[in-house]
């Protein structure tokens, strides 16, 4: 699975023949991520995203494993032991912070990455099911952040496990039975503490395996690339190992140097104070607000203010967060433009800076914002555009559209040249978009 | 037909939102938005500049002493601070044999070695600051219904927790007329006391540093109830994270490193890439 030049793994060392035979796992990592693997030479730093929310996985895992050997999921001493470990615990607050602060980087970098895919439509065939193991990634990477921030037992924790077990109460007949079976009781408490300290501890393996599949579907057609013209021959790739392990590393120390201003300068600066104040059943917070990568989707669940065609209007606001995300489920077959990158949509391109970004920063916004007008109505008209946007405007932009002619080849694009151009039928509009190109 | 089915999809939603946004909107131009004696007279907090503030924030060691010394003889009557421990006081500056001396002054629970009933005992280092109260209702029943919070993390469970302590202790005042005249409804009733700097403006804590020279500072500072507000401003930021120095000091050595590093990756990055790159 990967390019007919793709160079092959040569061991020199007898030991690693020998490891080479029995198990090749050497192989295996050259192969994925080393000089085995061709990738188009033109990718820009939006493709550094993908290694850099592998690297948070790992980041948020190690962090996680540490605060969890000081940590007590106990609704009696929960806050305490976090207290312990930001006091007492050599380094503890670093950890945690590290921690905390870790989730909100991983949400960065991940929106970032799901932002490449829709401009970029790297969705599209052949890499469909990249796509949607990465929206299953996603929805992993929510119930585990939801879950990770119950855990201090703060008022936010215990307030917002309330409000989104809530959530399932919306559900016709057997919404509050089923409720009160998610929580282990009528509302959280201690039973509802130590489900969601397992699952929390549980999930970001499974989001691991998730992963490797996304890496190993993403090896079977190869990167895609800014041009979205596929990769014709090796003078359009470069192997990952050292162009970019090399790119990456740069892109790592970027991040890792912002994550660490905040970490060390403003580790608060992305929390709620209220999450410092012990959870209170007899107390309801001022404003309940979930974390701020929750907002856009809590922005259009409470957009839905009135009942409509006899469903509720809460349980109307509970479809639709669902939905929008599993909209993103049916892009693939929603956008069936044959062109690939925006750079190359002048319709699409308009609808996707103008139309659906500043749709999306406006949902974040009112998803902090408490839930009064103005905000109410802008998260209305915003949420009413998201939908239209991929429901919609997507599949009749992508049958409209007329698309900017491509270049011939990935290498015509960075040379300004190719000398296999010569070869090829003069005018190529549009690339056919399921042209698969290797074979292993 | 997966077309079909999408704009139908969207439609769907579409048009329930848009019922929503209509009737929203017109309940909006109809009604307005209800003005709260919260919203029109709530203020935010006043600044307030400490020694640990900015990226290269230290503490005054000074100021957490005299800070500490009004949490002893004023606060720790009502609040507690169960988060510290008395060997913590070590960071503040005083000497082992002071912060024995400090720990023997506060009665903590104990058991009685010889009959097992609960008693209490003068603290050592090792214990945490006790809770004046026995239970939330004892607590209660002393402070007109209402429990004074616990201020280990006050200064992190509040926005602009520093500026807040020290707005709130020197925001007492008479409720402004028009409030009265406005919303009559939101005068302080029998045993609370205006603040608008407390989030519904009345208080059920008096207020706790009424004259100047209500303690005796053993460093001369004249303790004016300015300088005391600020001064236990400074010592409840340090409880809230007494890590905090550590922290912003161990923040720098690691962006240097990460910048000598990032500049070295970069470096490597264009010189792996520079036959790659377009001529032109």
């Amino acid at each position: 699975m990967s390019f007919p030049w793709a160079k092959e793994y040569q061991p020199s060392h007898p030991t690693m023949r020998w490891l080479d035979e029995k198990l090749p796992l050497p192989r295996l990592v050259y192969n994925a991520i080393g000089a085995g693997y061709p990738v188009p030479r033109n990718l820009n730093y939006f493709w550094n995203f993908g290694v850099l929310a592998g690297f948070c996985l790992m980041l948020q895992i190690v962090t996680g494993i540490i605060l969890a050997m000081h940590y007590a999921p106990n609704a009696l001493v929960a806050f305490d032991s976090t207290e312990h470990i930001m006091r007492d615990v050599n380094w503890g607050w670093m950890m945690r912070y590290a921690h905390a602060n870790g989730a909100s980087a991983f949400f960065v970098v991940v929106y970032i990455h799901i932002f490449r895919g829709l401009f970029f439509s790297s969705y599209k065939a052949p890499r469909e099911m990249i796509w949607l193991l990465g929206v299953v990634i996603f929805l992993l990477m929510m119930a585990t952040a939801f879950m990770g921030y119950v855990l201090p037992w703060g008022q936010m924790s215990f307030w917002g496990a309330k409000v989104i077990t809530g959530l399932f109460s919306a559900i016709p007949l057997v919404g509050e039975p089923l409720q009160t079976w998610l929580l282990g009781g009528f509302a959280p408490d201690n039973a509802a503490l130590n489900r969601f300290f397992s699952l929390h501890y549980l999930l970001p393996f499974v989001i691991a395996g998730v992963v490797i599949l996304h890496i190993w579907a993403l090896h079977i057609p190869g990167s895609s690339n800014p041009t979205g013209v596929e990769v014709k021959t090796a003078a359009d790739t470069v192997p990952f190992h050292p162009y970019y392990t090399a790119k990456d590393g740069f892109g790592l120390g970027v991040f890792l140097i912002l994550y660490c201003a905040v970490l060390f300068f403003a580790p608060n600066a992305l929390g709620h104070p209220d999450n410092y104040i012990p959870a209170n059943p007899m107390s309801t917070p001022a404003h309940i607000v979930p974390e701020w990568y929750f907002w856009p989707f809590y922005a259009i669940l409470r957009a839905f203010t009135q009942d409509f065609l006899f469903i509720p209007a809460k349980l109307m606001g509970v479809i639709a967060m669902f939905a929008s995300i599993l909209v993103w489920f049916f892009l693939p077959w929603l956008d069936r433009s044959p062109v690939r990158s925006g750079i190359y949509r002048p319709l699409f391109r308009k609808f996707f800076w103008f139309g659906l970004i500043p749709a999306m920063a406006v949902l974040f916004y009112c998803g902090g914002a408490p839930a009064e007008e103005p905000f109410v109505m802008l998260s209305q008209i915003a949420s009413l555009y998201y939908f239209a946007h991929f429901l919609i405007i997507l599949p009749i932009v992508s049958a409209i559209e007329r698309p900017d002619p491509l270049p011939y080849s990935i290498t015509e694009k960075v040379l300004g040249e190719d000398e296999n151009s010569a070869l090829a039928p003069s005018a190529v509009p549009v690339e056919k978009s399921d042209a698969a190109p290797a074979a292993s | 037909m997966i077309r079909i089915i999408s704009i139908l999809v969207g439609l769907f939603f579409g048009v329930a939102l848009a019922w929503s946004f209509v009737v929203g909107a017109v309940t909006f131009a109809q009604e307005g938005k209800p003005e709260t004696a919260e919203h029109a007279f709530h203020e935010y907090p006043k600044d307030l500049h400490l020694a640990s503030d900015g990226a290269f924030g230290k503490f005054d060691r000074q100021q957490l002493q005299r800070g500490f010394q009004v949490y002893k003889e004023v606060c720790s009557a009502c609040h507690g601070l169960k988060h510290v421990a008395f060997r913590s006081l070590e960071q503040l500056g005083y000497t082992e044999p002071e912060v024995k001396a400090i720990a023997a002054g506060f009665q903590v629970p104990g058991l009685d070695p010889n009959t097992g009933e609960q008693t209490t005992r003068p603290g050592v280092p090792t214990d945490y600051f006790p809770a004046p109260f026995a239970n939330d209702i004892a607590a209660r029943a002393a402070n007109n219904n209402a429990i004074p919070p616990d201020l280990s993390l006050i200064t992190k469970a509040r926005h602009d927790g520093g500026a807040y302590v020290y707005s709130l202790l020197t925001g007492y005042q008479d409720p402004p007329a028009a409030l009265l005249q406005e919303f009559p409804e939101a005068a302080p009733g029998t045993g609370l006391y205006y603040n608008p700097y407390f989030p519904n403006l009345n208080l059920a804590m008096a207020p706790p540093l009424m004259s100047d020279g209500q303690v005796t500072y053993g460093d001369g500072t004249a303790a004016t109830v300015e300088q005391m507000s600020k001064d236990v401003s400074a010592f409840l930021v340090w409880a809230g994270e007494p890590t905090l120095e550590k922290r912003k000091q161990t923040g720098w050595p690691v962006l240097g490193f990460l910048l000598f590093a990032t500049v070295l990756a970069y470096l490597a990055y264009r010189s792996i890439w520079a036959h790659k790159k377009a001529k032109h």
